[in-house]
C-alpha cells in the first residue's frame, strides 16, 4: 500500500520495534468484563475535584511565565527592547529573538526549523518574546512594557487568491506547499461518458478551532541537567522527543508527566513553542515556571481544521452505479506547511465502489496561525462534499439515498489498491441506522404533509469511514501482579478524557479475573511508562489494548505454570477467576493467588506486552452511517436539529458507555462544525481574527443539540484487525455529521447550501436566490 | 536569594468556604476564580476563558450561581462560598457527582466541577426540574467533550434520587439501542 503523501505523522508507516511481539492471542469469545457499560475507574477523580491538571500544579518558587505575541498578521521584527518590563517589580526572565539563548535555529516543530522567536511573523499570535515573574499579573504587565518594533509587510489571508498574480508572499517559496498531489485510478473521462447523469458542484468549509475547554500549559521545572514538564498533552512521548530535540537534551533527560488532560481533539497531539519557552525560561531562572495560554491565544496559535476549498464531478447511471468521480481540493495550512490539505480526498477515494477516480489537492499559505491535525483530518470536509453529491446523485436517478449507498458499499479498500478490509459494517450501519431512525416512514410522512409552513422538516443521512483506523506498532505496556493477587499496570498513553484507562483496566480485568477498579494504572508518564503513540487519531484503543491484553496474558501463562507445578495439573486445564486459579475441568482444582507458594517466594510476577502489526494485504477501517432530522425556519434561517441516530461500525464495542460518549460528543463536534463554527479573519482590512472569543467563537451549546440521540452499535466481530476486535471510534463520530445536516436541510427546503457553517445569513441569502424565504 | 512575593498591599476579607470560615489575604484586584485557586488552594473549580463565556469557573455564591472569573474576591467578604471540593461529604459523593461519574457525563473532567454547581443550584431550586428547564439551566456551561446528552441524563437521574425515587439509568442509556 503507498500511504497517502500527506498523512499525518501519526498514521504514517512506523517501524516495528524489534521485540517479539505476540501474535497467538486467540480472538475473545464471550467477555465477562470487557464490553460493558462500566464507569470510569477515575471517575471520582473527575467529579470531585481531586484530579489535578497542569495548570492546578503549584511548585515551591515556581514563577509565571507568560508569552507576547505578534498583533499583525505579518511583519518583520526589527527590534525588541525588554529593558523596562526587565526592571519591572517581580520579572525575572525575558526572552526575545536577540537573546543569546534564542540564537541558534531550532526544529521545534515536524519540519520547520527557525529560531523559537523568529523575528519574521508570518501570523498574528506568532510568538516575540516571553517573560517569566512572581506572578502572572506581574508578567502579563512586563509583556505590555516590551517595546517592539515592527515592519509591517502585506498579508495574504484568503487563500483563495494565494495564487493569484501579485498576492503578497506568506514564504520565500511562494504560497503554495510543496506540489500538487494527484491520484488516479481508471479513466474518469471514459468513466464520465458512460454516465446516465453528471453533476459538478463546489463546496466550502470554514476553518474551525479545537477550543478544548481547558487551555493549553504547562509546568517546567529543572534539577540539575533534567528537565521535568507536566504537560496538558495527548502524548507524553510526541512531547519528550521534541523538546529534547528542540534543546539538544537526550531523551533520557526530559521527563514529561501528562495525567489529567481537559481536551485537545488534536490540538495536543504535538508539541507547541510554550512547552519549550517554559523550560527556556526555567533555566534561565533556575526556577520552576508555569505557563498556561489564554483563550486568545489558543483560537490563534495552536492549531485548526483549515478552511477547504472543494470541486466535485460525479457520474452514476441510472442503475445506481457511480461511475466516475473528479475532485478538487484546496485548503490552508496556515503560515506554514500544516497539511491544509491533509486526507481531504480520502472519503471520495474510498467511501464508494467507483473505477474511475481522480483526485487533485493543492496545500496553501496563508498569514494565519497552522492548521494542526483536527478530530478524523480532511474527513467532514471531504464527506460533506461526498454525500451531498450522492444525495444530489441519487435525487437525480430517482433513488433512495440510502438505497444508492447501500448499492455502492465497497468490500475492498480501492485507494490502497483494492486490498480487502478485515471488516466491513458500512451496509449495517446504513440499513439499521435507517430502520432504528424510521426513514421510509418519516420521509413517506414528511412527503405526505407538504411542508408547507415556514418552519420545514427534513430528514437526512450521511456515511463516512475513517483512513487511521486500527492503530498499529509500536507500543509496549506492562502488567505486574503482586502476591496479595492485585494487579498494576504500566502503560505510556494518554487518557484525554476518551476513557483510555478504563478499557485498559477492563482488558486486564477480562485476562486476570479481577475487578476493573482493582487494576491499578501508572500511564502516561515517560519517566516511568512504556512508550506509547500520541493519543489520537481513533488509534489509542486498537492500539494499545492488544499490547496490553498481551502484557495480561504473560503474566497469566506465568501465574498458571506456577499453579499447575503445585497443584500437579496440566497448566492447559487453568484459568483465572475471582483472585483464584480454577480448573476448568475439575471444581475441586483451586486455589487462591495469596496461596501460591511461587507467587510468595517471587512477591511479583511481571508481564510484557507489545503491540503486534496489522494484517498484512488488510485494511482496517472503521465505518458510519448517521441520520438526522432538522427543522428549518425559512423566515429567520435557523436551523433546529431535532434528532441524530448514529450506526457506526468501529469494530468490538470495549465499554458501550465510553463508545457512546464518542458518539454523541463528535455529533455535536459535527453539528458546530456545520451550523456555528468559523474563524473569522478580516481578509480585507486587517488581516487579523475577528472572533476571538468564544462569544463570537460559536460552540454548541446545551440549547444547540439535540436531547434525542441514539447511537446503534454495529459489531461486525473482527477477529483479524487486532487481539482485542476494536478499529476505534473517535474521528468516524464527528465525519458524517454536517454533511447529514446539510442534506437534511436541502430535504426540508430544496435548497442546497455548500458552505459551513450553514449560518442563518447563509441560509437565509441561499433561499433568497432560490426566490423564497 | 529571597523570593519577594506580590507588592500590592493585600486585601483580607472572611467568607465561608464550603461551610468553613476562614480569612483569606490576597492581592486586592484578585478574582474570587483566582482567590480560589491560588490561594486557596482549591483548584477543583477550573478556568476556560476567564472571560466569563465558558461557565466552566462556575462556583455558588450565596447559593446561586456565579462566573467566578467575573466576580472579584474583594466583593465576596462575608459571603458563603461553594465550590465542587464542598459538594462530597468526606469521601461520599453528592448524588449528582456519582451519577455524573456513573453515567460517563464527565470525560475530560475539566467541564465537570461547573456542570455540578450549576446543577446543585437547579436541582435546589427546582427538585422536578423538565428537559427544557435543565437545559435553560446549564446552556451557559460549554463542554467540548460530551455533547450534553449524558449531562442531561445524570442531572435527571441525580434528581430523581434526591426526591427520594429509587431511579437507575435506563438500559438505552447504558447500551444504546439494539
Ligand atoms: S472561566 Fe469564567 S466563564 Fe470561562
Ligand atoms: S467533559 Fe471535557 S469539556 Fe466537558
Amino acid at each position: 500500500m503507498k500511504e497517502h503523501p500527506d498523512a499525518q505523522y501519526y498514521i504514517r508507516g512506523i517501524e516495528l520495534p524489534e521485540t517479539e511481539v505476540s501474535t497467538d492471542l486467540e480472538p475473545w469469545g464471550e467477555t465477562r468484563v470487557v464490553g460493558k457499560p462500566l464507569p470510569r475507574v477515575d471517575g471520582y477523580e473527575r467529579v470531585s475535584g481531586t484530579a489535578v491538571y497542569p495548570a492546578d500544579l503549584t511548585l515551591p518558587g515556581m514563577l509565571y511565565g507568560a508569552i507576547l505575541r505578534c498583533p499583525h498578521p505579518h511583519a518583520m521584527v526589527t527590534a525588541v527592547d525588554v529593558r523596562r518590563a526587565a526592571a519591572m517589580p517581580g520579572v525575572r526572565a525575558a526572552l526575545t529573538a536577540f537573546t543569546p539563548l534564542d540564537r541558534a535555529t531550532r526544529p521545534h516543530a515536524d519540519m520547520i526549523r527557525t529560531q523559537l522567536f523568529d523575528p519574521h511573523c508570518r501570523f498574528q499570535g506568532e510568538a516575540v518574546a516571553a517573560v517569566a515573574a512572581e506572578t502572572a499579573y506581574q508578567a502579563r504587565d512586563a509583556l505590555r512594557a516590551i517595546q517592539v518594533q515592527y515592519e509591517e509587510r502585506p498579508f495574504l489571508a484568503d487563500e483563495r487568491k494565494a495564487l493569484e498574480p501579485g498576492a503578497p508572499q506568506v514564504r520565500d517559496s511562494g504560497n503554495q506547499a510543496g506540489e500538487t498531489q494527484v491520484y488516479q485510478r481508471g479513466d474518469v473521462a471514459r468513466g464520465f461518458a458512460e454516465a446516465d447523469v453528471v453533476l459538478d458542484q463546489e463546496y466550502r468549509n470554514e476553518c474551525e478551532i479545537h477550543t478544548p475547554m481547558e487551555l493549553h500549559g504547562c509546568v517546567a521545572r529543572w534539577d540539575g541537567d533534567r528537565l521535568t514538564l507536566w504537560e496538558s498533552t495527548q502524548g507524553v512521548y510526541n512531547v519528550q522527543m521534541q523538546v529534547a530535540a528542540t534543546l539538544g537534551m537526550p531523551f533520557s533527560l526530559v521527563r514529561v508527566v501528562g495525567h489529567y488532560m481537559g481536551g485537545g481533539f488534536g490540538s495536543k497531539l504535538q508539541t507547541s513553542k510554550y512547552s519549550v519557552v517554559a523550560a527556556l525560561l526555567a533555566k534561565t531562572t533556575a526556577r520552576p515556571v508555569k505557563l498556561v495560554l489564554t483563550r486568545e491565544e489558543t483560537l490563534l496559535a495552536v492549531g485548526n481544521r483549515p478552511a477547504s476549498n472543494m470541486r466535485l464531478k460525479a457520474g452514476v447511471k441510472r442503475d445506481g452505479t457511480i461511475t466516475a468521480m473528479q475532485f478538487w481540493g484546496s485548503g490552508a495550512s496556515g503560515s506554514e506547511p500544516a497539511g491544509g490539505v491533509s486526507l481531504l480526498d480520502w472519503p471520495v477515494r474510498d467511501t464508494y465502489t467507483c473505477a474511475n477516480v481522480r483526485t487533485e489537492l493543492t496545500d496553501l499559505l496563508i498569514n494565519a496561525g497552522p492548521a494542526r491535525p483536527f478530530r478524523a483530518p480532511g474527513h467532514p470536509q471531504g464527506a460533506w462534499a461526498l454525500e451531498q453529491m450522492m444525495d444530489a446523485l441519487a435525487e437525480a436517478i430517482g433513488m433512495d439515498p440510502v438505497a444508492l449507498r447501500v448499492r455502492n458499499v465497497p468490500t475492498v479498500s480501492q485507494a490502497r489498491g483494492n486490498v480487502p478490509y478485515t471488516s466491513t459494517g458500512l451496509r449495517q450501519c446504513l440499513e439499521q441506522g435507517a430502520a432504528a431512525f424510521g426513514w421510509d416512514a418519516v420521509r413517506a410522512e414528511i412527503a405526505r404533509q407538504g411542508n408547507r409552513g415556514t418552519v420545514k422538516r427534513g430528514v437526512g443521512v450521511a456515511a463516512g469511514l475513517w483512513v487511521a483506523g486500527g492503530g498499529g506498532p509500536p507500543s509496549t505496556a506492562v502488567v505486574k501482579i503482586f502476591a496479595d493477587g492485585s494487579v498494576n499496570l504500566n502503560m505510556g498513553a494518554s487518557d484525554i478524557g476518551t476513557g483510555t484507562k478504563t478499557v485498559m483496566a477492563m482488558v486486564v480485568a477480562e485476562e486476570l479475573g479481577v475487578a476493573p477498579d482493582a487494576v491499578e494504572i501508572e500511564h502516561a508518564d515517560t519517566g516511568s511508562t512504556q512508550f506509547a503513540t500520541g493519543s489520537g487519531g481513533s488509534k489509542t484503543v486498537p492500539t494499545e489494548s492488544p499490547a496490553v491484553r498481551a502484557a495480561a496474558v504473560d503474566v497469566k501463562r506465568q501465574l498458571l505454570e506456577l499453579a499447575a507445578e503445585e497443584l500437579k495439573v496440566e497448566v492447559s486445564t487453568l484459568t483465572l477467576r475471582d483472585g483464584k486459579v480454577v480448573s476448568t475441568q475439575d471444581p475441586a482444582v483451586t486455589r487462591s493467588l495469596t496461596e501460591l507458594q511461587g507467587l510468595r517466594r517471587r512477591r511479583s510476577l511481571t508481564g510484557v506486552g507489545y503491540r503486534g502489526p496489522n494484517p498484512a494485504n488488510k485494511a482496517v477501517t472503521p465505518f458510519a452511517a448517521q441520520f438526522c432530522e432538522v427543522e428549518v425556519d425559512t423566515a429567520s434561517g435557523e436551523v433546529r436539529v431535532v434528532r441524530f441516530v448514529a450506526a457506526h461500525d468501529s469494530g468490538r464495542v470495549m465499554n458501550q458507555l465510553t463508545y457512546q460518549n464518542q458518539v454523541f460528543g463528535g455529533i455535536t463536534m459535527g453539528i458546530g462544525f456545520g451550523l456555528t463554527e468559523e474563524r473569522v479573519l478580516d481578509v480585507d482590512q486587517t488581516g487579523k481574527m475577528a472572533n476571538l472569543n468564544w462569544h463570537d467563537y460559536k460552540l454548541p451549546t446545551m440549547l444547540d443539540v439535540p436531547a434525542d440521540m441514539t447511537c446503534v452499535p454495529i459489531d461486525p466481530k473482527d477477529t483479524e484487525c487486532n487481539a482485542t476486535g476494536a478499529k476505534g471510534i473517535g474521528e468516524p463520530a464527528t465525519i458524517p455529521t454536517a454533511a447529514a445536516i446539510g442534506n437534511a436541510i436541502y430535504h426540508a427546503t430544496g435548497v442546497r447550501v455548500t458552505h459551513t457553517p450553514v449560518d442563518p445569513l447563509r441560509l437565509v441569502a441561499a433561499l433568497a436566490e432560490r426566490g423564497e424565504g | 536569594m529571597p523570593r519577594p512575593r506580590p507588592t500590592a498591599d493585600p486585601a483580607v476579607i472572611t467568607l465561608e468556604v464550603n461551610g468553613e470560615r476562614c480569612a483569606v489575604a490576597f492581592a486586592p484586584h484578585k478574582t474570587l476564580l483566582e482567590v480560589l485557586r491560588e490561594d486557596l488552594d482549591l483548584t477543583g473549580t477550573k478556568h476556560g476563558c476567564e472571560l466569563g463565556e465558558c461557565g466552566t469557573c462556575t462556583v455558588l455564591l450565596d447559593d446561586a450561581p456565579v462566573l467566578s472569573c467575573l466576580v472579584l474576591g474583594l466583593a465576596c467578604d462575608g459571603r458563603r462560598v461553594r465550590t465542587v471540593e464542598g459538594m462530597a461529604e468526606g469521601a461520599r459523593l453528592h448524588p449528582l457527582q456519582e451519577t455524573f461519574a456513573d453515567l460517563g457525563a464527565a470525560q475530560c473532567g475539566y467541564c465537570t466541577p461547573g456542570f455540578l454547581l450549576t446543577a446543585q443550584a437547579l436541582l435546589d431550586a427546582n427538585p422536578r426540574p423538565t428537559r427544557d428547564e435543565i437545559k435553560a439551566a446549564l446552556a451557559g456551561n460549554l463542554c467540548r467533550c460530551t455533547g450534553y446528552l449524558k449531562i442531561y441524563e445524570a442531572v435527571e437521574l441525580a434528581a430523581a434520587r434526591l426526591r427520594g425515587e429509587d431511579a437507575e439509568p435506563a438500559r438505552e442509556t447504558l447500551y444504546g439501542r439494539r
